[in-house]
């Protein structure tokens, strides 16, 4: 059991980083309000006032978490509640922080590469015309995502929730003008709609049984719970999170949410928000260890998930949509993990991702940078002469998301194995995890080879760039987060005895084996040979270019060029005869419900002008109304008075 | 037997004055009289500033003889007298300025002298629920927290009143002591505790106001709101009179508390006191604007100068709700079976008339007008609720909406200065382009009064929306609620047009005039909006606290 | 206790039915046959000219400041006369207060002078 299910929190001491942490959400948030009011009149300035503002997060979070990190195991949770905001009946919603070793491993992660994305965009977004509105943004999701991390209760969890999918929303959408990138953030947004109803559903069940929102008591008392009851929240926050991290059936948003500006992709649709719903497993891991088959559910989902995107992947031509479905595919892992009751390999998994993903996006992005904003794979190629660091960073990148040895991505993978390979029923998950891990390397192979190796083949093209390295403020953010992705593997190198699983050990719940389908030293040989197959032909095939399909193979690789047509289908199966049912419905809101609501509406505009004519600026007809007010009143009283005047006559009193 | 007839035979007795109690009505009069003679005099004002140090002088030297006073309060006499003479050498070439930074000065010092009661009352010192001066006034929480409230928006309405004055050519010296005199008969209306003195304090306040509407000589509007509300009001005050009077041919005491006891007694005539009751409620719900006694509202709102307009909305309202307050909830609290059924309905009708009339409204003053019907309309849900918690919900019901109005009025004081005239709502289109940072601050406001989540308004409603379902008024509840739907329509026309409409080509060359005062007013008003708003549990708790009084 | 009012009441009613009754009279059975000269302003048998309107009935509106202002202070003054009965018992106290209250009347009548409320053009 964790700390917080066995109730264990403690009151932040005064004056310690963990009563203060509560500024890491609101100066990102505060900065963000700054640069929306009065951003455009910064003019220079505004982006250092977004990146002092991280900086800010970034060094508080450090704190804390060394400050944390010299407190005793078992004091490790910590509670601050900032202020009262709304008693309601037995509703008692509290700005209250939650400081414990996920939540400051997660705000580590998300101040991190939130910082390095920031000063990245100052590059990245120079020549913008709205950049301070940029950066507003990025800041707002940065607290948003704070508030996500750090809320003590699901309530306040919700809240950065909700903020986070709006900002992801408004940076899907960053520019409007083009209708392609408004509609995607439409879609994004309408989609993790249907997830967030799971969500609060679940809240709502939680409140009904257990009576309060607060994790330091949702948490404790969800041993007690009945069955049917865990099953319910169980399965609903797990839709809740199919949303946000995009999972089946609710992934098809992220690969449209491409369209937003790269540091936006890297730093939101890789690295951060789409983890929140496997932070959201993790956080309630004592629930969720009660209800080991629907673990297994969500674990069957995250495999299925992660083979669906994978084999996509492999066809795509888009440099930024590869990535987007290899994120698809690697969340599917991490669901993998707590699905199986791995919740420090998930929380592993999810931090190397954030490293080795968010390099790959910010490569493509310097990529893209340099191609003019092109994005077809197929027209690039023999760019790591002309952009040595960008190349060399991606390769890193490469090597860790396909699981070479001694990268981040390895050892993390592994932990995610080698638990599946130790759960009772684990046998499909396990292989698909593996032929996921054999995808994985090719298509990732495949996109590198596409773009830095090979004939030059842009040179061809009508107008032909001239790609250049990018400026520091680009380049630096790359080189960190390649350390960080060979290194990331040091936080955890032994599933149980590792730096990052001690640390997490009073936060989630400890994984526990029900079975051994195949020794450990075994399943690493296989995935490390599936690995480096998977590197090896991706290069080999396609090093020279983009290879032509062959007559028999067209269809097949069509339908995964058009992401297996689950657009289509949903388009079938719910859009259209969702259309049909509201067409059906404007016509009945039309004549029915509208003859209502405009007749109410009419009845209240009618009624207003009746009233306003009785205001006739006659000072006379005021005081008419005040005179015939006094005699209605009057009236009204001797009329209560003769209606209570036989009760009290028989009391006796009142002539 | 009244305690007026036990005085009687024995002769004229001084009744013991507590200085202390009603230190804060004497400092605005005496600040208003004061800023009054400095104005007066014209030129020679130097001359009268030393005339007042020492009249000041001369009192602080009475106070000192008796060995009564201690011996700060002689000191800040002396203070003072000093400091304004300093102000008036320092500032006697511009006369409005002096009067500006005097009222300021006084309203902070009053704000001062409420904190001191305040923390006096809250160790059992001098002050507290208790009724003082011969039964004449109680200085308990419901006073005190008016007293906060009615100062602050005294101090904002100068920042905002200033450059605005000044540009309207209606800056006249009258204005500040008419400013403090009103304030100081609302004060008093709040800390009256005999209904003789809920009179003469409504007529101090009301007198005052009357001038202030009609500042604008030249402008029509003005003058006729101007004299709309003086013949209305002295209609009300003389229903409110005439209720009072039969309250006292009734009971024989003009003491709310005992007059209130007295009414309940089986034995007292029912006819006298059903009609006191309903002529006495008469005269409360006009000062409040309660349906159908509202209609003097949205034209004296329209007429009267933009920031007096502003003071009226916040600070009138708060004064005339702790009268109600302490009559009806306080004094009259067990005969709550007859009045609350009635008060309900018209809350019920002030709510719905008040959210739809302003749908239909185009000039914004007068939609704020409109809206501040039902806004009190929401307010006396706490009345009828007749508990603490109702109580508690009212005032701080009428905090909030003290600082929103400041705000929504303040915004359209800079805006009137932009283009010299009433603004309606096609006005406002694009003023987010031209004026971002009002236009966000307007739309907080708006939403504000709307009742939006995360800012005080929502809050003070909720606060309301709990005190009516813990009464049992859930119909109440649901009426406010409908009326909140309705009334976010106008609220939200006015941001849309801000926020999604081009900017109309007459008013790209207008730029919005620099307005430091003015802004500082109304970004206070927003920051207050957003703190109570994210924040509450102080301040309400300070309003539950203020829920008690004089017995 | 009610009863002792009847009489009020009758008086009440009484005058009320008076009215309405007079009225309706009247109306019923007066003549109904208007004219110029009846719709003229009736100015108690003066012939209305502009003439009379200066010289007769129409007072110029500073008449009506003065009186006001007589008035105000002829009221204020009253309070002299209580006052002056009980001053023994009173004391210095009543010195005092009615010193501060003849301030304030003073202060009211500096601003009446200083801006012009009498002086005549």
């Amino acid at each position: 059991m964790t700390g917080l299910a066995e109730g264990a929190a403690v009151a932040a001491p005064a004056g310690s980083p963990a009563a203060w942490a509560w500024l890491m959400a609101v100066v990102p948030l505060a900065s963000a309000a700054v640069l929306l009011l009065v951003g455009r009149r910064l003019g220079r300035a505004a982006p250092w006032v977004a990146i002092l503002s991280a900086g800010f997060s970034l060094t508080l979070a450090v704190w804390t978490a060394v400050w944390l990190g010299a407190r005793e195991a078992g004091e490790r949770t910590v509670v601050h509640t900032v202020a009262t905001w709304l008693p309601a009946g037995d509703l008692e919603v509290d700005w209250a922080v939650l400081v414990d070793p996920l939540a400051v491993a997660m705000s580590l992660l998300v101040t991190g590469v939130g910082l390095l994305i920031h000063v990245y965009s100052l590059g990245y977004m120079e020549h913008d015309r709205d950049i301070p509105r940029f950066f507003a943004y990025l800041n707002l999701f940065l607290g948003s995502m704070l508030v996500l991390v750090l809320g003590e209760s699901l309530l306040t969890l919700f809240v950065g929730w909700e903020l986070v999918g709006l900002c992801s929303y408004l940076l899907i959408g960053f520019w409007f003008d083009s209708r392609a990138n408004a509609s995607a953030a439409k879609k994004a947004f309408v989609i993790n709609r249907v997830g967030d109803v799971g969500f609060m559903i679940a809240m709502f069940v939680l409140f009904g049984a257990i009576g309060s929102l607060s994790l330091t008591e949702v948490l404790p008392a969800a041993e007690g719970l009945a069955g049917g009851t865990l099953i319910a929240v169980g399965l609903l926050l797990f839709l809740g999170a199919t949303g946000k991290s995009a999972q089946i059936p609710l992934y098809i948003w992220l690969p449209d949410a491409m369209a937003g500006p790269t540091p936006v992709s890297a730093l939101i649709h890789a690295a951060t928000m789409v983890t929140a719903g496997v932070y959201l497993v993790a956080r309630m891991s004592p629930l969720y260890v009660q209800i080991p088959e629907i673990g297994l559910v969500v674990a069957a989902v995250g495999a299925a998930t992660a083979l669906v995107a994978a084999l996509i992947a492999v066809a795509q031509s888009d440099i930024k949509r590869v990535l987007a479905y290899s994120t698809v595919s690697q969340l599917g892992y991490m669901f993998m993990a707590v699905g199986v009751g791995a919740y420090s390999a998930g929380i592993f998994h999810l931090l190397t991702h954030g490293f080795f993903k968010a390099l790959l996006f910010l490569a493509a992005g310097s990529v893209m940078h340099a191609m003019a904003d092109r994005g077809d794979i197929r027209e690039m190629g023999g760019l790591l002469r002309d952009l040595p660091i960008t190349g060399g960073t991606a390769a890193v990148g490469t090597l860790a998301i396909a699981g070479f040895p001694l990268t981040a991505g390895f050892y993390s993978k592994e932990e995610i194995l080698a638990a599946v390979a130790d759960t009772a029923g684990g046998e499909v998950i396990l292989a698909i995890g593996l032929a996921v891990a054999l995808l994985t390397a090719f298509y990732m192979a495949r996109w590198f080879a596409l773009v830095f190796l090979g004939p030059r083949r842009f040179e061809e093209l009508e107008d032909p760039p001239h790609p250049h390295e990018s400026p520091l403020s680009m380049t630096l953010p790359l080189v960190l987060l390649a350390v960080a992705s060979l290194g990331g593997g040091l936080l955890n190198l032994d599933p149980e005895t590792g730096l990052l699983a001690g640390w997490l050990a009073p936060s989630v719940v400890a994984f526990e084996q029900t079975a051994a389908i195949i020794g450990h030293g075994l399943l690493e040989a296989i995935a490390i040979a599936l690995a480096l197959v998977g590197l090896a032909a991706g290069v080999l095939l396609y090093r020279g270019g983009p290879r032509v399909v062959s007559e028999a193979s067209t269809p097949v690789v069509r339908f995964a060029q058009d992401a297996f047509r689950v657009d289509e289908l949903y388009r079938a199966a719910i859009v259209t005869p969702g259309h049909w049912l509201a067409v059906g419905l404007a016509w009945f809101d039309a004549r029915g419900i509208d003859g209502l609501v405009n007749g109410a509406g009419r009845g209240t505009a009618a009624l207003a002008t009746a009233g306003a004519r009785v205001q006739t600026g006659f000072v006379r007809s005021y005081a008419l109304a005040v005179l015939i007010g006094t005699v209605l009143l009057i009236a009204a009283l001797v009329g209560v008075w003769m209606a209570a005047a036989d009760d009290l006559m028989l009391l006796g009193g009142w002539r | 037997m009244s305690a007026l007839a036990q005085q009687l035979p024995a002769g004229v007795e001084i009744p013991e004055i507590p200085w202390a109690a009603i230190s804060p009505e004497l400092t605005l009069f005496g600040a208003g009289i004061l800023v009054l003679l400095l104005d007066t005099a014209g030129p020679r004002r130097r001359t009268s500033s030393v005339i007042a140090l020492a009249i000041l002088l001369g009192i602080a030297a009475l106070a000192a003889i008796p060995g009564g006073a201690a011996p700060e309060i002689v000191a800040l006499l002396v203070g003072a007298g000093v400091l304004q003479l300093a102000l008036t050498l320092w500032l006697h070439t511009r006369p409005r300025l002096l009067g500006a930074v005097l009222t300021v000065v006084a309203l902070v010092a009053t704000i001062g002298i409420a904190a001191w009661q305040y923390q006096a009352a809250a160790n059992g010192g001098m002050v507290g629920t208790e009724s003082l001066l011969a039964d004449m006034v109680a200085v308990d929480g419901v006073a005190l927290f008016t007293r906060f409230v009615v100062a602050g928006a005294g101090i904002l309405t100068v920042l905002l009143g200033f450059a605005y004055l000044q540009d309207r050519r209606i800056h006249r010296g009258e204005y500040y002591p008419l400013l403090l005199f009103t304030a100081t008969g609302m004060t008093l209306l709040a800390s009256a505790a005999d209904l003789l003195m809920v009179f003469l304090a409504v007529e101090i306040l009301s007198l005052a106001l009357y001038v202030m509407t009609g500042l604008a000589r030249r402008d029509m509007a003005s003058q006729e709101g101007a004299f709309k509300y003086l013949l209305l009001g002295a209609f009300s005050s003389a229903f409110l009179l005439y209720g009072i009077a039969l309250v006292y041919g009734a009971t024989g005491t003009t003491h709310i508390a005992t007059a209130g006891v007295a009414l309940s007694d089986p034995g007292t005539p029912a006819g006298l006191v059903f009609a006191g009751i309903a002529l006495m409620l008469v005269g409360f719900a006009f000062k409040v604007a309660l349906v159908p006694f509202h209609m003097w509202t949205p034209d004296v709102y329209q007429g009267a100068p933009t920031p007096v307009t502003a003071f009226m909305a916040a600070a009138t309202k708060v004064a005339a709700f702790a009268a109600f307050l302490r009559v009806f909830t306080g004094g009259m609290e067990q005969l709550a079976w007859i009045w609350v059924p009635a008060v309900s309905v018209l809350a019920a009708i002030t709510m719905l008339v008040g959210a739809a009339l302003a749908v239909v409204q185009d000039d914004l003053k007068r939609m704020l007008g409109y809206s501040a019907v039902a806004h009190a309309g929401y307010a006396a849900i706490g009345l009828v609720a007749v508990s603490e918690i109702g109580t508690g919900a009212t005032l701080f019901y009428l905090l909030a909406y003290a600082i929103m109005s400041l705000g929504a009025f303040g915004i359209l004081t800079i805006l009137e200065r932009r283009q010299r005239k009433a603004i309606a709502v096609a006005d406002l289109r694009g003023l987010w382009q031209s004026a971002p940072s009002l236009a966000v601050m307007f739309a907080l406001f708006l939403l504000s009064l709307a009742g939006i989540p995360g800012t005080v308004g929502f809050i003070a409603k909720f606060g309301i929306v709990r005190a009516a379902v813990d009464a049992g008024l859930v119909w109440l509840a649901v009426v406010l609620v409908i009326s909140s739907v309705i009334a976010a329509y106008f609220y939200i026309r006015v941001i849309v047009a801000m926020f999604m409409d081009d900017e109309p080509a007459h008013l790209a060359d207008a730029p919005v005039p620099p307005a430091s005062a003015a802004s500082t007013a109304v970004s206070v008003a927003a920051v207050g909006v957003i703190a109570l708003g994210v924040l509450p549990p102080a301040v309400i708790d300070l309003a539950e606290r203020a829920a008690t009084f004089a017995g | 206790m009610l009863a002792e009012y009847l009489p009020l009441l009758l008086l009440f009613a009484i005058a009320v039915g008076f009215v309405g009754v007079s009225l309706i009279v009247a109306a019923r059975l007066g003549p109904w046959k208007p004219g110029p000269v009846k719709a003229m302003a009736y100015e108690s048998g003066i012939i209305t000219s502009p003439e009379t309107e200066i010289a007769g009935s129409r007072f110029p509106v500073k008449f009506y400041l003065v009186a006001m202002l007589f008035i105000i202070f002829d009221v204020e003054a009253v309070f002299l006369y209580p006052w002056a009965v009980v001053l023994r018992d009173l004391g210095w106290f009543a010195v005092a207060a009615m010193a501060i209250f003849i301030l304030l009347l003073f202060e009211s009548y500096y601003y009446v002078l200083r801006k012009g409320g009498l002086e005549w053009d």
